[in-house]
């Protein structure tokens, strides 16, 4: 079972560092939402329009892939506390996989934008979906790089401590939570 | 000192002092020249004494972060300079070129100096800091290229470390993007946007990680922190820099032609380019409080702890404070534009490079900290510019506001030259203000001479 530090000790899981980096990002991420949500009040026609040509079932695949990236995570984790070091290095793998996998189908979803002659200054609502999209499989990219690295360490005579575990692990899940807000608030609402 | 080679630093930051001087002398007649227009005209006309003024900045901050390369890579690397007779040779031939451009800029006039230069076969004169003759900006490539060499060969061939690797990373940044000076399409708006690419990603890009490099190389040495917990949080810094400022160039991209998106990722992005100061600032003084060792040169801690608050007002908040762009549409390119410039390169470049050199000039002399006089004579020279520099930006930030008022946020805006008489008494106090500057930078030279009781050694906490 996974254990996480007791509560009359509290310890960050990973390292203070990384958690700064995180809520920095998801500041980012959070005004970058909110100037969405304003714009949207002003051209809500507009920003109706353009979701309608957004594809929710590959989003909705997208959503799958990175929240089973997370629970490989997970897994990965609670192996490497258990000394199972190569099979946490199978489970990063596949995480990483998945993150592959998410960014094939995005950057597929992305092509088919560009052929159709859209581009940041065809409306406020693309300018939006496309910014706050690039930026995001930026992350995803960065995140797909930890995970393999972290893979191909497990596999190594001298594994990753849980240290790099944690972090890499709470990088991947907040670019996991970034995404869980931008699917519904970007192509649902 | 631990290499001998690193003593060619001090070559570099005694020009880097020498061009300061010169830098603010300039800056005090172009500050009086606000309020007395004719002031020394026609021998140094305004937009002459402005080119040299921001100018001789701009190569004396080179001059720094050359100096500091050159003490600090072989120090990291673990082994001597590649070679530290290039790096001789390239100091003189930049600080000639240097004083030759500055002397042609006030003898000669301008388009006569471009005419000299032969500015006709390769255009790239008469842009905002990046005046230079065509030669003097090849010139600068070549000793740029020459310099990347020399420390690039140290570190690769020497011990690789975060610091380095992150120095090495703005320095090279650094000149590859002033490449784009020479780019000088017809077109304006396009001749704006890529003149942003030096300009902008040069101090709010790659001349961080030059910052953060040389602020964590002076915290390890003050400190006695672990290297690994500075390196992460270098790390860190350096991510979120590059993060917002990257993309926060498009704050630049308003109003000038571009398209409109730039007005919303513009302003997101380069909000939360304060972020990465504040990091620095919580960074800084984590570390001074987590330390191992009492460094006996005070000044030096003291220069690094101000450089991390004062990047953090004047490049954080003074530049928050006009860079959302409905702000921007009343305040682009009035005297608050002039405030954030002011106390954004003093805090973060101006303050970064003290700072080495108070930690590395006395190390060169054979001591590990100036004696206890010299070190009472610089704290005062800090508290005095920057308390100085404080009150420049809260001057021109009131000449600015009331400017925006009068001139833009209004039914009945006047023209610009009545408010510029309206505004003028924050122009006379902004000189006063410049003069302390002035006083405080003298005084800073002197505390290199002054005698006193030795500082001692480190002692444990």
């Amino acid at each position: 079972m996974l254990s996480i530090p007791s509560r009359s000790q509290p310890q960050l899981p990973g390292d203070l560092a990384v958690w700064v980096l995180i809520l920095a990002e998801l500041l980012v991420f959070g005004v970058f939402f909110l100037a969405y949500v304003a714009a949207f009040h002003g051209h809500v026609a507009l920003f109706r329009a353009g979701q309608a040509t957004l594809s929710i079932p590959a989003a909705t695949f997208n959503t799958l892939a990175l929240i089973t990236a997370s629970a490989l995570v997970v897994q990965a984790i609670v192996a490497l506390q258990a000394g199972h070091t190569r099979k946490a290095g199978w489970w990063f793998a596949g995480a990483a996989v998945l993150g592959l996998l998410f960014l094939l189908n995005k950057w597929l979803e992305l092509h088919h934008h560009m052929q159709a002659g859209i581009s940041l200054s065809t409306s406020l609502f693309y300018m939006f979906y496309l910014g706050l999209v690039f930026f995001h499989f930026m992350h995803v990219l960065a995140g797909v790089l930890i995970l393999a690295w972290m893979s191909r360490r497990c596999f190594q005579p001298r594994p990753p401590g849980m240290n790099a575990a944690w972090s890499a692990g709470a990088y991947w899940h907040m670019v996991d939570l970034v995404w869980v807000v931008l699917f519904p608030l970007v192509y649902l609402l | 000192m631990k290499y001998a080679s690193q003593a060619v630093s001090k070559l570099y930051f005694m020009a880097a002092i020498g061009l300061f001087v010169g830098q603010i002398l300039f800056g005090l007649i172009l500050g009086l020249q606000y309020v007395i227009g004719d002031f020394l005209f026609p021998a140094i006309p305004f937009n002459v004494a402005r080119m040299v003024h921001t100018n001789l900045l701009i190569v004396w901050l080179l001059f720094g972060f050359m100096g500091a390369a050159y003490y600090l890579v072989p120090e990291e690397a673990e082994r001597e300079l590649y070679s530290p007779k290039l790096a001789v040779a390239l100091f003189w031939i930049f600080l000639v070129a240097g004083a030759l451009t500055i002397l042609g800029y006030l003898l000669v006039p301008y388009a006569g100096l471009a005419k000299m230069t032969g500015n006709d076969l390769l255009p790239t004169m008469g842009r905002e800091f990046l005046e230079q003759p065509t030669i003097t900006k090849i010139g600068i490539v070549v000793v740029a290229l020459g310099f990347l060499y020399n420390v690039g060969m140290t570190i690769l061939t020497g011990r690789k470390t975060v610091i380095t690797m992150v120095l090495l990373t703005g320095l090279t940044g650094l000149a590859v993007l002033f490449l784009f000076s020479f780019y000088n399409p017809v077109n304006l708006v396009l001749d704006k946007y890529y003149w942003w690419w030096v300009v902008h990603l040069w101090v709010e890009g790659v001349w961080e990680l030059i910052l953060g490099s040389i602020l964590a190389f002076v915290l390890i040495k003050v400190t006695g922190v672990d290297r690994e917990v500075i390196e992460k949080w270098l790390y860190v810094i350096i991510a979120m820099t590059l993060i917002t400022g990257i993309i926060g160039t498009g704050h630049h991209y308003f109003w000038i032609g571009t398209p409109g998106y730039w007005q919303w990722l513009g302003s997101v992005f380069s909000a939360l380019e304060p972020i990465p100061f504040f990091m620095m600032t919580v960074f800084a003084f984590n570390m001074v409080n987590k330390r191992r060792l009492n460094h006996p040169n005070k000044a030096a801690v003291l220069w690094a702890e101000g450089t991390a608050v004062m990047a953090f007002l004047g490049a954080g908040v003074w530049g928050f404070m006009h860079t959302l762009a409905p702000v921007n549409y009343y305040t682009h390119g009035t005297q608050i534009t002039a405030a954030h410039g002011h106390m954004a390169f003093y805090g973060a470049y101006v303050m970064i490079v003290l700072t080495i050199i108070s930690y590395a000039w006395p190390i060169m002399r054979g001591e590990k900290a100036a004696n206890k006089r010299a070190q009472v004579v610089e704290m005062w020279s800090f508290w005095l510019m920057t308390v100085s520099m404080v009150f420049i930006t809260l001057f021109l930030t009131g000449a600015g506001v009331l400017q925006t008022w009068l001139q833009r946020y209004t039914d009945t805006p006047l023209p610009f030259m009545e408010v510029q008489a309206k505004i003028a008494p924050f122009y006379w106090m902004r000189e006063v203000a410049g003069l302390v500057f002035m006083i405080g930078l003298v005084l800073y030279v002197y505390s290199f001479f002054a005698k006193g009781e030795s500082a001692g050694d480190a002692t444990p906490v």
